[in-house]
């Protein structure tokens, strides 16, 4: 296990119940200022619950999650709220807001927390959309934008504010080679050029793995793995062997729960 | 039995804590420090959504509903001669109960269920979570001035109603079935009250824009986000609503001209 020092989130003992079921069961997990930390995991792990734990959408049952010493579920909420002005998260949808033009989608930030003179929001959103490529398309309406674009766009609104904390809610899901190849070398360049901290969560292993300093995996409420990308490569626990190997079977079953598959069958041929 | 009576608690619980949220989710919606600068373009441009798109439907509905009501007490009235009562029975029914309760009904239909769909799918589409990572209270920024307005327009929509409903009261019985003009005028005013009919109406109609309103934009944010959550709210919105109003009708007539 790596010491990691001079850490911006801590989360600790974190238990989230959805139900009956339980999502994390005493999770700790650390993630270092100014790096690129993945989540990673198979679905169903609680991978974007621990986005939204963090974000304060939802609250745990038990457990802290720190932002700098600041515990976020206690938080009230005004204070929650000025606490997200130094976050930005990236939604798997991109989340734009349909009735807005992408010009105006990215300015929605700094008009609602800044007093900017408009000549000034203007140059920043023309500097925020020209970091992803998009300057060109600012008079454009989300619903005229493929999906790759959309996310730079949504990726130009989380940077409006220079955040601290950037969050990326599987940003590579859904994407054809390019625009893959796009958004990973631009979390990648960001995260270089403006120094603030990077969580993706995300299972595109190869991607995630290309950029990320440190890596957790998560499985069955807990995290079940981590390290640099180099160490988990080098981890020989089967768990942590199928999921990076993308092996059909395995600990993790190819087949839900089910009665004895024989006896089912017959059970068919009893009753009729 | 006793699962019977656990599951008729449950469901009562359940309902009590719907209620309950719904509530605090108001509260939260209006208790807020007011930005009117922020707010206002967001209030205007949804009066306009809300309340000038809905005029259509209220003046074709009132025309034809003041006009049924012109025929239909003409014929029953000139049985005992006195049709020149037409008037006064149009504008009463009016301005007492259909003006504030068909608005509330078409409302509901055509604002309150948009409204549902509108903030179901920003639900959905993860804008709402968007806002709230900005840091932009969804509650305050989208429904708030969704509430106002809905709250502001129903009122004017229920006075445009009973206006053009009297309208067409007097198009059938003055010009078609030839009533003569004086009486149907002067009965009418004679007859209708400010403080007890017409404010009464309006007090309804105030009462209904607060809970149409109110239901419309909790069924949404309450929503589970899927096409059928969606669709589920929306009904949920229309019938609750229907409902609510129709109820609230009957306890706030029984107030007003109840003597109780």
């Amino acid at each position: 296990m790596t010491q990691l020092d001079d850490i911006i989130i801590d989360v600790r003992g974190l238990t989230f119940y959805r139900g009956e079921r339980a999502i994390f069961r005493d999770v700790d997990i650390q993630v270092p200022r100014g790096k690129i930390t993945a989540i990673m995991g198979p679905s169903g792990t609680g991978k974007t619950t621990l986005l939204k734990l963090i974000g304060g959408q939802l609250k745990p049952d038990s457990g802290e999650i720190l932002l700098d010493g600041q515990n976020v579920p206690s938080l009230g909420r005004r204070a929650l709220f000025r606490i997200r002005e130094r976050m930005g998260m990236l939604f798997q949808s991109g989340a734009l807001f349909t009735d807005m033009s992408v010009y105006e989608n990215v300015a929605f930030p700094l008009r609602v927390h800044t007093r900017l003179p408009e000549e000034m929001v203007r140059d920043l959103v023309l500097m925020k959309l020209q970091a992803v490529g998009l300057r060109g398309a600012r008079d454009l309406m989300p619903s005229e934008l493929s999906g790759g674009m959309a996310r730079r766009v949504a990726l130009a609104r989380a940077i409006a504010l220079d955040p601290d904390v950037l969050m990326y809610d599987e940003p590579f899901t859904g994407q054809d080679p390019i625009a893959m190849g796009v958004l990973v070398n631009l979390i990648k360049r960001l995260n270089e050029a403006t120094g603030h901290t990077s969580i993706i969560v995300s299972h595109d292993i190869q991607e995630t793995m290309g950029i990320a300093d440190h890596i957790y995996i998560l499985a069955d409420g807990g995290v079940i793995a981590q390290g640099s990308p180099e160490q988990l490569m080098a981890e020989n626990s089967p768990q942590v062997k199928q999921f990076i190997d993308g092996l059909p079977d395995g600990p993790v079953p190819f087949h839900f729960p089910a009665d004895d598959y024989q006896s089912d069958l017959m059970l068919g041929l009893n009753n009729g | 039995m006793v699962e019977l009576i656990a599951a008729t608690g449950r469901a009562g619980l359940n309902r009590v804590a719907a209620f309950g949220r719904a509530a605090i989710f108001l509260m939260q919606s209006l208790v807020a420090r007011p930005a009117p600068l922020q707010m206002l373009p967001l209030l205007l441009r949804q009066i306009y959504v809300v309340g000038v798109q809905s005029l259509i439907i209220i003046i074709v509905s009132g025309l034809f509903i003041g006009m049924v009501l012109g025929l239909q007490g003409y014929t029953i009235l000139v049985a005992y001669g006195s049709e020149q009562a037409v008037g006064q029975m149009v504008a009463l029914s009016l301005v007492r109960e259909l003006a504030p309760v068909v608005t509330a009904l078409l409302f509901a239909g055509r604002a309150g269920s948009a409204l549902t769909a509108e903030i179901g799918l920003m639900k959905a589409t993860e804008q709402l979570a968007s806002l709230e990572m900005i840091g932009v209270d969804p509650l305050r920024r989208i429904v708030a001035p969704r509430f106002w307005a809905g709250f502001l327009c129903l009122p004017i929509l229920s006075a445009v109603f009973a206006l053009v409903g009297v309208y067409g009261g007097a198009l059938v019985g003055v010009e078609w079935l030839g009533i003569y003009e004086g009486s149907f005028w002067a009965n009418m005013q004679n007859s209708v009250d400010f403080f007890d009919d017409v404010l009464n109406g309006c007090i309804k109609a105030v009462v209904f824009g607060f809970v149409v309103t109110w239901i419309a934009v909790y069924q949404g944010y309450d929503s589970v986000p899927t096409s059928e959550g969606i669709s589920q709210a929306t009904t949920r919105t229309v019938v609750y609503a229907s409902l609510a109003v129709l109820g609230l009708d009957f306890v706030l007539t029984a107030l007003m001209f109840g003597d109780l």
